[in-house]
C-alpha cells in the first residue's frame, strides 16, 4: 500500500482521529485549565481566554472537551472493539459448526436481543459496582448481539463456498477456517457496520451518562457535557453544541476511514468483482 | 439467390475499466463478414470471449453490456439495421429477427404462463390476433414435439423440464414467423440425452418453417449436425469460413484442425491388474430428511489407474464423490482405502487419510479463496501436511508451478487475475502439493473451452504417468471417458448401471441406459443426427 493511494477524505478522517487521540493522551499538558476547575461565570460566552466559553458550572469547555476525549474514545472504541471481537468469533463459530452449537448460540442471542438494550443496561449497571471496565464490558456484550446477527448472516454465505469445503477436506481446524478463509471475505460488511456501531457507542455512552449510570461526574465525557449544558439552549447559550459537534466530527472521521478501508477490501485485486 | 442477412466488415468495441488504470477501448469483434440465405443455417463457433454471442446479437442491432457497434453494416433483406432508429429496430426485433437464449430458465418470466409468453411478441407487433397466434403456437408445440401440446401453454416455466423449456423458447422465437432466428448456445446447459431431442426439434422446426438461423455454440460436433455453413471465430476475428462439410472434413487453418481433433489423443487402457487402492462397498447414501441419492453402489479403483464415472445431472455421481471424501457419511456400506477401512465421517479421518485423497472441483473460481494469492493457495497444504516454511516452501511452490506448466511469475497473483484454465491448473497444484495417492476430479474441464480442457487433461495424464496417481474422474462427457479412462462406471438415478474395464463397458451388448447415453453424444460427423434418429425410430417401431 502506498501513501499516495490514500484519498483525501481518508486523510481528513485519519487527522481527526489522531487529533482526538493526541488530546486524550496529552490532556493534562495541553488543556489550559483543569478538568473540574471552576474558572469564571456560569455559561460565560466565548472570548480570547476561553475559546468555547464556560459551562453550566463555570468550567472551561475546551479543557473539559480535551479531558473528555479520554473517556469517550476509550469507552466507545473499547466497547466497539470488544463487541466486534466477541460477535465475530461467536457468529462465525455458529456459522461454521451449524447444528446444536449454532442453535444454542443463536437462540441465546435472540433472547438477549428481545430485552430492550437500555433497560437491560440500566438493570445490570445498577446491580454491578460502578467501574469504567464494567461499563465497557456491558456496552460491548449488549452491542455484540447486533454484530452476531450480521456476522452469522454474512459468514453463512461464505461458509458454503467450495474453498471452505476444500479447507475442511484438508483437515483444517475451526480457527483457521474462521480467521483465514471466512474473515477476509466478510470484511466489507463488517467494517461498514463497525463505523456505524462506533457512532452508536458514543451515543449510548452519553445516554447512560445522562441517566447517571455512565461516566460519573465530575469526570468529563462528551455525551455527559451535552447533557450538562442542554438547558442552556433554552436561553440561547450554545455551550451544548460544542461537545455535540465534537461527537459528530469524531463519528464522521471514523466513518471516512472506514469508507476508505471498505473500498480497499472490496476493490482489492482478486476481490469478488464487487468494486 | 439474394442473401437474407448480409454482414459486412462488422466492428464492435467496448470500454473496459481495468482496476487502477484509465479506461480503455477494446475491440471485441474485428472486421467480420458473412452472408446467410433464406432457409439456411450458419454456425458460429469459438471459445468463450471469441465474440460469437456479440456477433449474434448484432443481427438484432443490439450491443450487450456496453458493447457498441462501431463499424460495418448489418443488412437484412438489403436494409441496414444499424441505420434504423429506435422505433425502426423495434419493428424488426421479435417480428423479423428473434433470439433464443442459452438459459431458457432465466429467460422466461416465472410469473406468467408459457403460452402467453410465446405469443406475446407476435400479438404486440400486430402480426396476428390472439386466436391466430394461439393456433400457430399449438402448431409449433407439435412440430417441436412437446408433450400435450394443447395444454402445454397453460403451464408455468417451473412446471416443465429444462429441455422442454428450451423448446418452448424456440417456439416463442418461431411464433411470429421470423425470417431469421439467432440461437445462442441453446443446448449447452442440457444433458446429452436431452440435448439430442432439443437439437432434433430445432432442426425439424427450422426445416418446416423455412427460417434462416445463426447457431452459436462452442461445440463443433453440435454445430456440424445443424449448419449448412460454419464460421470459426477467435479473439473476435474470423479464422475460417466455409461449408460445414469442408470445415469438418478438410479444415484448413491450424486452429480449426485443433478444434476438430480435440480429445482424440487416446490413452491405452491399462492391462496390468494392480492392487486395489479404493474400494466402495454397497454404499447407500442420502440426506438426513430420508431422501436417498445413492443406492447400493459397489466399485473399486486400482492403483495408478483412472476410473471414470459418467451420468447425467442428478445421477448421483457428485454425491458419490462427497461420500468418498467423507463430507457425506453413507447410510449403509463402507469404504476402504489401501486395504484399510476409512472412517465414514470427515471427523474420524486422520490428517494423513485426508492428505492421500484430494479433490478437484468443477468451478475453480469458487474452489479457491479469492483473497489468497497463488503462493498461499499452493503453499498451505505444504505447511499443513509437511510443515514446510520459508525458503523450502518457496522452492516447493516453484517446483509445483513448473509441474503444472506455469511460470514462477504467478505466485503473487490472486485467482481473479488468472484465466479459467490457469485457475484449474492452480487447483491441480494445490491437490498435488499434498502428495496424494488418489485425486477425485469432479468435472474439472466441463466449464472450460475445448482446447483449454484438452490441455488440462493432458496435464492430468502426464502427472499420472510421473507419480502413479489414481484418478476418479467424474464427467458427463463420453469423449473424455474414451480418451483417459481405464475403467468406467455408468450411473443413472443413483444406481450403478454398469461398471468394468473401459473396453467392456463401452462395447456391446449394452443395457438400455448406456445405449441411450452413448448414442446421444454428438459425433464430429455430418449427418450423425439423422442416423441416430433413424435407428431410434426403428427401435421404437420394433418395440
Amino acid at each position: 500500500m502506498r501513501l499516495r493511494e490514500i484519498p483525501i477524505t481518508a486523510w481528513i478522517g485519519i487527522a481527526g482521529i489522531l487529533l482526538a487521540l493526541f488530546c486524550a493522551i496529552f490532556a493534562p499538558w495541553i488543556a489550559p485549565h483543569g478538568e473540574t476547575e471552576v474558572v469564571g461565570e456560569v455559561w460565560a460566552p466565548a472570548d480570547g481566554q476561553f475559546y468555547f466559553g464556560l459551562d453550566n458550572l463555570g468550567r472551561d469547555i475546551l479543557s473539559r472537551l480535551i479531558y473528555g476525549a479520554r473517556t469517550t474514545l476509550f469507552v466507545a472504541l473499547g466497547a466497539t472493539l470488544i463487541s466486534f471481537s466477541l460477535g465475530i468469533v461467536l457468529s462465525f463459530t455458529a456459522a461454521v459448526s451449524r447444528g446444536p452449537i449454532d442453535t444454542v448460540l443463536s437462540r441465546f442471542n435472540d433472547l438477549m436481543m428481545s430485552i430492550p438494550t437500555l433497560i437491560f443496561a440500566l438493570v445490570v449497571l445498577a446491580v454491578l459496582p460502578q467501574s469504567i471496565f464494567i461499563l465497557i464490558l456491558v456496552m460491548a456484550v449488549l452491542d455484540s448481539t447486533r454484530v452476531y446477527r450480521l456476522g452469522r448472516a454474512v459468514a453463512l454465505d461464505v461458509a458454503v463456498m467450495e474453498f471452505v469445503e476444500a479447507a475442511k477436506l484438508r483437515g483444517e481446524g475451526r480457527v483457521w477456517i474462521i480467521f483465514r478463509e471466512i474473515l477476509p471475505n466478510t470484511l466489507s460488511p463488517l467494517l461498514a457496520e463497525f463505523g456505524l456501531r462506533f457512532a452508536f457507542a458514543i451515543l449510548f455512552l452519553s445516554t447512560l451518562s445522562f441517566l447517571g449510570l455512565g461516566i460519573q461526574p465530575p469526570a468529563a465525557d462528551w455525551g455527559g457535557m451535552v447533557k450538562d449544558n442542554k438547558d442552556g439552549i433554552i436561553f440561547g447559550i450554545s455551550a451544548a453544541l460544542v461537545p455535540g459537534g465534537a461527537i459528530a466530527a469524531l463519528a464522521i472521521c471514523v466513518n471516512l476511514v472506514v469508507d476508505w478501508l471498505l473500498k480497499r477490501t472490496s476493490s482489492l485485486k482478486g476481490g469478488r468483482g464487487d468494486a | 439467390m439474394p442473401e437474407l442477412l448480409s454482414v459486412r466488415g462488422l466492428k464492435i468495441e467496448a470500454t473496459s475499466y481495468p482496476p487502477g488504470e484509465p479506461p480503455k477501448r477494446v475491440t471485441i469483434v474485428d472486421d467480420v463478414s458473412f452472408d446467410l440465405a433464406k432457409g439456411k443455417v450458419l454456425g458460429l463457433i469459438g471459445e468463450s470471449g471469441a465474440g460469437k454471442s456479440t456477433i449474434g446479437l448484432s443481427a438484432l442491432a443490439y450491443g450487450r453490456g456496453g458493447a457498441e457497434i462501431t463499424g460495418g453494416e448489418v443488412l437484412l433483406d438489403g436494409e441496414d439495421l444499424l441505420a434504423l432508429g429506435k422505433s425502426g429496430i423495434r419493428r424488426v426485433r421479435g417480428a423479423r429477427v428473434c433470439y433464443v437464449a442459452q438459459s431458457a430458465a432465466a429467460a422466461f418470466n416465472p410469473a406468467h404462463r408459457l403460452g402467453a409468453q410465446v405469443i406475446e411478441a407476435s400479438v404486440k407487433h400486430g402480426l396476428m390476433t390472439v386466436e391466430e397466434a394461439r393456433t400457430r403456437a399449438l402448431y409449433l408445440f407439435r412440430v417441436l414435439g412437446l408433450p400435450n401440446p394443447e395444454t402445454f401453454g397453460d403451464r408455468y416455466p417451473h412446471q416443465v423440464s429444462g429441455g422442454q423449456l428450451q423448446r418452448a423458447m424456440t417456439a416463442m422465437a418461431l411464433c411470429s414467423n421470423p425470417e431469421l432466428i439467432v440461437f445462442d448456445e441453446p443446448t449447452t446447459a442440457l444433458d446429452v440425452t436431452t440435448q439430442i431431442d432439443v437439437l432434433a426439434a430445432i432442426k425439424h422446426a427450422i426445416e418446416e418453417t423455412d427460417t434462416a438461423a445463426l447457431y452459436i455454440t462452442h461445440d463443433l460436433a453440435v454445430v456440424a449436425q445443424i449448419s449448412d455453413d460454419i464460421m470459426v471465430l477467435r479473439h473476435g476475428k474470423t479464422v475460417e469460413y466455409g461449408t460445414a462439410q469442408q470445415i469438418i472434413e478438410a479444415p484448413r487453418e491450424a486452429y480449426t484442425q485443433a478444434l476438430v481433433n480435440v480429445r482424440q489423443a487416446l490413452r491405452p487402457e491399462a492391462t496390468v491388474q494392480t492392487d486395489t487402492l479404493l474400494k466402495v462397498d454397497n454404499v447407500t447414501a442420502g440426506y438426513s430428511n430420508g431422501f436417498k441419492v445413492l443406492f447400493d453402489v459397489t466399485l473399486h479403483v486400482p492403483k495408478g489407474q483412472t476410473l471414470a464415472i459418467v451420468g447425467e445431472s442428478g445421477s448421483g455421481k457428485s454425491t458419490l464423490a462427497r461420500v468418498i471424501t467423507g463430507l457425506l457419511p453413507p447410510l449403509e456400506g463402507s469404504i476402504s482405502f489401501a486395504g484399510k477401512a476409512l472412517s465414514p465421517a470427515l471427523k474420524g479421518r486422520s490428517n494423513d487419510d485426508l492428505r492421500r485423497i484430494q479433490l478437484i472441483y468443477q468451478m475453480a473460481d469458487t474452489a479457491m479463496n479469492p483473497r489468497q494469492t497463488v503462493r498461499d493457495i499452493i503453499g498451505r497444504p505444504l505447511t499443513f501436511y509437511y510443515g514446510l516454511r520459508g525458503a523450502a516452501k518457496t522452492a516447493r511452490v516453484k517446483e509445483l508451478l513448473e509441474q503444472i506448466e506455469m511460470s514462477n511469475g504467478f505466485v503473487d497473483r490472486y485467482p481473479a487475475e488468472l484465466s479459467g484454465g490457469q485457475k484449474q491448473r492452480v487447483a491441480i497444484a494445490r491437490a498435488l502439493a499434498a502428495n496424494p495417492e488418489l485425486i477425485l476430479c469432479d468435472e474439472p474441464t466441463s466449464a472450460l473451452d475445448p482446447l483449454v480442457a484438452e490441455g488440462i487433461l493432458n496435464l492430468l495424464m502426464k502427472l499420472q504417468e510421473e507419480k502413479q496417481l489414481s484418478y476418479i474422474f467424474i464427467t458427463h462427457d463420453i469423449a473424455i471417458v474414451r480418451a483417459i479412462a481405464d475403467s468406467v462406471a455408468v450411473m443413472h438415478r443413483g444406481k450403478l448401471v454398469r461398471f468394468g474395464p473401459k473396453s467392456k463397458v463401452l462395447s456391446p451388448p449394452f443395457d438400455d441406459y448406456t445405449d441411450l447415453l452413448l448414442k446421444s453424444v454428438p459425433e464430429m460427423e455430418i449427418g450423425w443426427l439423422e442416423k441416430v434418429l433413424t435407428t431410434r425410430r426403428m427401435e421404437s417401431a420394433g418395440n
